[in-house]
Order: C-alpha cells, then structure tokens, then sequence
C-alpha cells in the first residue's frame, strides 16, 4: 500500500487552517502563526497580514520565506501519525483582479475572518511555492519540486 | 487510582482496566469457587510507567518505521526484539516501585508467584490472545516480581501479538497491559477442559497432564484426552499418550524432566477427580454464562479454577484467522532442535536436488505443450517449497531469536542485538570463497612490484607465486555462477576487481577471543545443568543463524526456474499476444497449449512518469549495522554490478544473496530493500562493521548509481543528497 504525496500534502494543507510563516529581518528569523489556504493547484498558499506587523515589515524587505504545517495532536502517538509539510517560495502581496480571486479562495475556508481581511490596513499575500518537503513517520522526507 | 486491586475488589464492569482474565478469577472467587490469590495491576500503571519514563513516545517511533503492511515477518521480529529490550533496560520510577511493593510483600511475602498478562481486549468475543502474551511461573522474590511485570507488559508488543492485532486491525495506540499476580500452585496434575467441544456440541473435552499446566499448554508435553458427554459428564472415550516427561517447579522458573516410572503407566486422573473437574467446569460456564475454556490444577487432593475464558469459535482458521500460524513461532527449545535435524538434513537437501533438477531441463529444448506442463509442473513445486518456507524455515529462525531473547534477559545490553556477535564464526555459504579473495588482494596490497606490474596489465611478469594462486583460484571456482555470470572465470574481470579491492583494507570486525569472551561472560551467568542447556541453545542458535536466509537462496533458485521457463513461454507467444508482463502463469501455459486463447493480462505496474518531479530526501529503514558513512552509491542489478565495484562506494541492491558478498569488503555501506537483522546483508555487515540500514522501500527505485547517499545504520536512515 503506497500513498499518493500529492493527495497526502493536499489532505493537510486543506485540512489545517494555520501556519507557521518564518520570515526574517536584518538576517534575523521570526515566525508567526497564521490562518492560511493553499491555492487548488497547490502553486499558492496565501495569507493574511495588517501592514503594521513585524512580519509586514520582514517581507517587505526579504519576500524568501518558509511555511510550516503540521497535524500534530500533542500526543505520543505523534511519532506515528504526525505529518508536517515544510513550503519554500516567494511572497508577494495581491493586488487588483488577482487579489479579488484569490480573497474569495481564501474567505472559502475562513469565513469568519471576513472583517479582518476586509479591514483597510490587511493585505493579502500569496507565497509562490518552489518546493515542498514533506515528512512523515517522524524521519520519511520526500521533496516536491513545484517550479518548471 | 489504585495500582494494585485484590480480586475482592474487581467488578465485572472494570474488564477495560483489568482485563478479561483478571475479571474472571475475581468473578469466580466472588461465587465461591476454588482460585489461588491473586492481585491484579491495572492497566493504569502500565499507562503511568510508559508515560513516565517516555517509553510509550519509543515504541510509537520504533513501530512508525514504515506501514505496517509493508513490513516484513522479520522485522515485526526485529522492532518486537528492540522493544522488548526498551522494558528490560527501563526500570520501574520510583514512585511506581513504591505503590506495588508494599502491597506485594503483604500480600505474598516470598511465595512463589504466577506473573500473567491480562490484556484489556485480550480474550474478547470472537477474539482470543491465549498464548500470544507471557505469562511467567515460580517467581520468587519483590524484585524478581517486580522484573517480571515489566516482562508481561513488553509481551504486548511480542510480534505474534502485533501481527494478530494487526490482522484484526485493533489500534496498537490504545493497546495497554494489566497483569495478574496469582500465587502457584504447584499441582501434581494440571489441565484444561473445554466445556464444549467446537467440532461437536454435546460433547466437553479433557486434557490432563502430570506436574503443572505449562507443559500443555506450552505443547510440550502430550495429555492423556476424555471426552465427555456435556450433559451428564459422563465419560465416553479416553485416548492416552506415551506418558514421558512433566513441568515441576524448580527453585527458580520451571523444567521439564522425565516423569517417575509409577506416574507414566497410570492417568493424571481417577474417573471421581474427571467427575469434579467437570462439575467445577459446568459452574463456571453458568457463571459467565457461556461454555468456558478452563484451566486447573489438583494439589493435595484439592482442585484449583487457575483461570477460565469462553471459548472462542467461528473465527477460526476457515475464517483466515492466521493466529495459530503466529503462535508457532513460538517454538520450544526440543521443537526448535528436532526442526533444525529436519531442515539441514531433509529438506534443504531435497530442495537443492529439486533445483538442481530443473536447472538440466532447458525450457528452449521442449515444444509448446511440453512447456505448458513443465510451467504447470515448476509453478506447483514452487508452491510446495513456499509452503514449506513458512511452515518449517521461519519457525526455524526463531532459534536465533529465543537465544536472543535468553541473552537480553540475562545481560540486558545497550545494543539489542548484541547477540548476534556470539553467532557468527560459523561455516557460512560463500565465506569461503571471500576469504581466497582476500587472500589474493593482500598478496596485491603487500607487494608493490606486483601491484605494478598487474595494474601495467602484465600477469606473465607478476610474481610466480600469485599466477599459481590465482589460477587455483579460477579452477577452484570453476563452476560458480551467479544468475548465469561467470566473470570469476574471466582474468582481465577478475584482476581489475582484485586490484580495487587490495586498495581497500578492511579487517573483519570480529576477533574470534573477544567473541569467546563474550560468550564466556553470558555462560558464566548460569551452573551445572543450566549452563549446559545454554551451550546446547547456542548452539542451535548458530545453526538457525547459519541456515538463516539460505532457505531464502534456494527458494530464490526454484523460482529463477520457474521465471525461466516463463520466459521461454512469453518470447515465444509476443508474436502472438504481445507484451505478457505480469500475466499469471497459469494463463501462460493455458495460452502455449491453445493457440486461439488470449490470456487475461496481469495488474500492470503504473509506469507514467507522474512521479519525476517528487523525489525522496530521507527515508527510515532498520538499523541493521551500527555508524554513519556517506558515500557513492552503486546500486546492484545485475552480477557485472559487482564487478563494477569501487572501493567506498555504498551497496544497494533488492536483497544480497551470499553469491554477491565477495564485493562487501570494499563497501562503506550496505542498503538493502529486504528488511530484518538475521538476512545475509545485515550479517555480513556486522562481520565487517558496516554501517547497515535494511528494509529501505523501493531501496533500488528510489537510489541511483551515482547518487551520493549517507546511511545511519544507528537510526536506520538513508539521506539522498542527490548526485
């Protein structure tokens, strides 16, 4: 019995609803913990931010960042049945049409999040995934390389 | 919470903390029948000991290695061996110690004790883990108790156990243990009565021994059988064995030893105890309301209820319940011994004959329905010989496992499979021919001029004591071949790998005085007879180590028989019908014999290259070779494979047959796909202290030659870093 990657990395990022998003300012890391979606082709993972934030301010400076999402339950049984998907890419903010779309996937799977994306300081991001590792059975990694 | 319940204060209704056995003596001491004390640990303490000391976070990792139903028999062995030894090296906290002790020794004092697992689950309706569990006779002493409950909890994780609860796709998350502790008592007769008899209802069924129960129920001692007319308890027929040897308690543990001569021409019982047995029996049966399974002992005339469980019927082997097949991995020591003359004398003989018969009988010489019959006929004795690979060898192979196990419990050492050092040494096939080679590449390594001279391509000017070696060493070889290679046979082939391999000094990691050591210190732990029927397991052992994995080879040959004939058959019928990739053989032979029949194609492998752009970074295996090397792998298939070889590279094949081991010596590292510590690869990587991880899936598919590649043989992992 083999499973599909694909379907295994799909079934968790539609099945999370947050993040971790590591970025970095002046060659420092930080992360955050944020609601994300991930595009139907898997190609982008968006999320949401106000401009006044630290990680607003990182990305602006330094759009390279690395997005972690895991099922862990707190559990020992964690070592058996945790998944965890580890996502490279780009982060741009969305703009015009595009950023229309895009709010629409995203409000999809976080309806309640509808007055803070639409409040006037939030932006919206989508991060261009290149890769994605995912690790299973605590040490299995495969790569996926998502860029031609 | 309680960690200790007496049987007066059990309810039915705590069966999920207590287990089924438990509940049962308490229910059967609550209606007034005749049980020995016994105290019973919950499940509860078996959950705080695991959480407490991060064990339950150990066997999750140990068993999360890969999908269950991708493991193979050997390595459940494996992960059940190493997670036994996570028990044994894991003492109890102290807090826990404390909570048991003191009731313990109020209790019982320094009585000789029963430690018997009782599983929440265990026994449920339509299930039964009888005998799939320990259960530990004449412990005497807190410690040794205390010892022991660590023993029947480790017991959940037994592979018999694993796989049956895998089978019956119980979640091994929920899986926890209780454990009755029962005083012994040591009957002059024991035995076991089934209320019912599952073949016939109206009849109940007997089974008597002299001296304790173990010998039943371990099979190692043949019961005098009744069967009884379930109404009336009346008896109906009697069938007695060759009375000859019994169980008694010894100052520790039990032994079986020949049974005094009065006692082997008369029954265990008189037709008055047959009358009470039953009678307690049917009691029991009323009480659970249900026909019981019973098992009891008589003491001083006075008779015993040791514990009783419903039959379990209907799930039985019609049903594929392969229960009884786990079980027999299992064996006992006189089992395992009688095997062993068996296989090294009958079968593997006969099995060699067999193939060696086939491989005279050239499939291109016959006509198609000559062929037909001939893939009929190999399709049939391959058959056989896989039935025999399962029912005989890998019951067999547990000899090297139950040294283990013996070995673990007495020394309890950091490496669980540190016994395996003491099993080597042994006469293995093709070790020989290695060691000529190495010969051969030390007289290169130790000679400069000689070296030069070969590596100039000049043999007629190399010293004449080499040319005389290695032309001894061509005839001497003269008739090997591996899956039809002959380069042994071929100078220039064979000088090229000598030259690479003389570049390579690798020492064999074994000094035969520090495996003597070895072997003193674990012999020195036991006396007198004890020590002798050490000596005698060990020796077994090293015969189920020897003789492990050749089955594998032999059986790999019939096969190659059977593949060969089934390549005859497809060239000859493409023309026909195409492509016949993983058609059955016997649609191939049905469509050599009619010409107008087309066979029903096979399930295809899905070869669209959807998997391109993902690739694997790491994958877990089992560790199988202690350390950490990186290096170029070469991946091993076909035989010119391994003449290819260059020194450092990291070998990764399907499965290493001792036909392939002469190029280990110049490997860094061994990756193979089969999985277990007792197959050829991991054997010879700890010979020659190889880092090893076995069991990679898809280890060939997923490597390619020229991949550099890093493989902790401590964790069982192999990186990829690319090429």
């Amino acid at each position: 019995m083999k499973t599909d990657p694909e379907k295994a990395v799909r079934e968790l990022l539609d099945g999370q609803s947050l993040a971790v998003l590591a970025t970095q300012g002046g060659g420092q890391p930080y992360t955050s913990l944020v609601a994300f979606c991930p595009s139907r082709d898997l190609k982008n993972i968006l999320f949401a931010t106000t401009r006044s934030t630290r990680k607003y301010a990182n990305l602006s400076e330094q759009p390279r960042v690395a997005l972690l999402v895991d099922n862990r339950g707190n559990k020992a049984s964690d070592f058996l049945d945790a998944m965890a998907v580890t996502a490279l890419g780009l982060a741009r903010e969305l703009e015009g049409e595009e950023e229309a779309g895009f709010r629409k996937i995203y409000l999809e799977k976080h309806p309640h999040l509808v007055d803070f994306i639409s409040s006037p300081d939030c932006a919206l991001f989508a991060v261009r995934v290149s890769k994605l590792y995912m690790v299973s059975r605590f040490q299995n990694v495969i790569v996926m390389e998502l860029e031609s | 919470m309680k960690s200790i319940y007496l049987l007066d204060e059990i309810s039915v209704k705590q069966v999920p903390e207590v287990g089924g056995k438990a509940a049962s003596l308490a229910e059967m001491k609550r209606k007034g029948l005749p049980v020995p004390d016994a105290v019973c640990i919950p499940r509860q303490v078996y959950d705080r000991y695991v959480d407490m000391t991060g064990l339950r976070g150990r066997i999750f990792l140990e068993l999360g290695r890969k999908d269950f139903s991708q493991m193979r028999w050997e390595e459940m062995w494996d992960a059940s061996l190493r997670i036994r030894n996570m028990f044994l090296t894991t003492p109890l906290p102290e807090k826990i110690e404390r909570d048991l002790a003191g009731p313990l020794e109020t209790r019982f004092g320094g009585n000789p004790l029963a430690v018997r697992s009782s599983a929440p689950g265990e026994d449920a309706a339509g299930t039964s883990f009888a005998g799939l569990h320990e259960s530990y006779l004449n412990v005497r002493g807190l410690d040794a108790v205390l010892d022991h409950v660590r023993k029947v909890w480790a017991s959940l994780w037994a592979d018999g156990a694993l796989l049956y609860r895998k089978e019956l796709g119980l979640d091994i998350r929920k899986s926890a243990m209780a454990v009755v502790i029962q005083e012994i008592v040591a009957g002059e007769c024991s035995g076991v009565i089934f209320c019912k008899n599952p073949l016939d209802e109206t009849r109940a069924v007997l089974e008597s021994v002299w001296g304790l129960n173990q010998g039943l129920v371990d099979g190692v001692v043949e019961p005098d059988r009744w069967i009884l007319d379930r109404k009336t308890g009346e008896i109906l027929s009697h069938a007695a064995p060759s009375r000859t040897e019994h169980m008694i308690c010894k100052p520790e543990g039990v032994d079986l030893v020949p049974l005094p001569p009065q006692n082997a021409l008369s029954p265990p019982l008189s037709d008055q105890d047959i009358a009470r047995v039953f009678s307690l029996a049917m009691k029991a049966e009323r009480i659970f309301e249900a026909p019981q399974d019973v098992e009891w002992t008589i003491r001083d005339e006075a008779l015993f209820l040791l514990q009783s469980r419903p039959i379990t019927t209907g799930k039985g082997e019609e049903g594929g319940d392969k229960k009884s097949w786990y079980l027999s991995l299992r064996r006992s020591f006189q089992n395992l011994k009688a095997l062993g003359k068996k296989i090294e004398g009958t079968l593997i003989p006969a099995m060699i004959r067999e193939a060696d018969e086939l491989a005279a009988l050239d499939p291109a010489s016959l006509d198609d329905k000559q062929l037909s019959v001939e893939i009929e006929k190999r399709v049939k004795i391959l058959k056989k010989w896989t039935d025999v690979y399962w029912d005989e060898f890998i019951p067999f192979a547990h000899g090297a496992r139950l040294f283990g196990q013996v070995y673990n419990d007495v020394m309890r050492p950091e490496d669980p499979h540190e016994f395996i050092d003491l099993l080597g040494g042994g006469k293995m096939t093709g070790m020989e021919r290695n060691r000529d080679l190495e010969n051969l590449a030390g007289m290169i390594r130790g000679d400069s001029t000689l070296r030069e001279a070969l590596e100039a391509g000049d043999l007629d000017g190399a010293d004449p004591s080499f040319q005389e070696a290695l032309e001894s060493f061509i005839s001497r070889y003269a008739d090997y071949s591996y899956a039809g290679d002959r380069s042994f046979q071929n100078r220039k082939t064979l000088l090229a790998f000598l030259l690479r391999a003389a570049s390579v000094s690798r020492e064999k990691r074994f000094d035969p005085k520090e495996t003597e050591e070895k072997r003193e210190r674990f012999l020195s732990c036991f006396e007198g007879e004890k020590r002798s029927e050490m000596i005698e397991l060990l020796k077994l052992a090293r015969t189920s180590y020897r003789l492990r994995d050749d089955d594998n080879i032999y059986l790999g040959r019939i096969e190659g028989r059977l593949e060969g004939a089934l390549e005859e058959a497809t060239k000859r019928l493409r023309n026909r019908w195409g492509d016949l990739d993983g058609v059955a053989p016997g649609e191939i032979a049905r469509a050599l014999r009619d010409p107008r029949y087309f066979p029903r194609p096979g399930a295809k492998e899905d070869k669209t290259g959807k998997e391109t752009r993902i690739r694997t970074r790491q994958v877990r295996g089992q560790p199988a070779g202690p350390g950490i090397a990186t290096g170029i792998a070469r991946v091993i298939g076909k035989p010119a494979d391994l003449f290819e070889f260059q020194g450092g590279e990291i070998l990764v094949c399907d499965a290493i047959d001792p036909n392939m081991t002469f190029a280990v010596p110049l490997a860094s590292a061994i990756v193979e796909r089969r999985g277990g510590m007792l197959i050829h690869g991991a054997i010879i990587a700890r010979e020659y202290g190889l880092p090893c991880v076995t069991g990679v899936p898809d280890a060939t598919r997923l490597i390619r030659t020229g991949d550099r590649v890093t493989v902790d043989g401590h964790l069982g992992l192999v990186i990829l870093r690319g090429n």
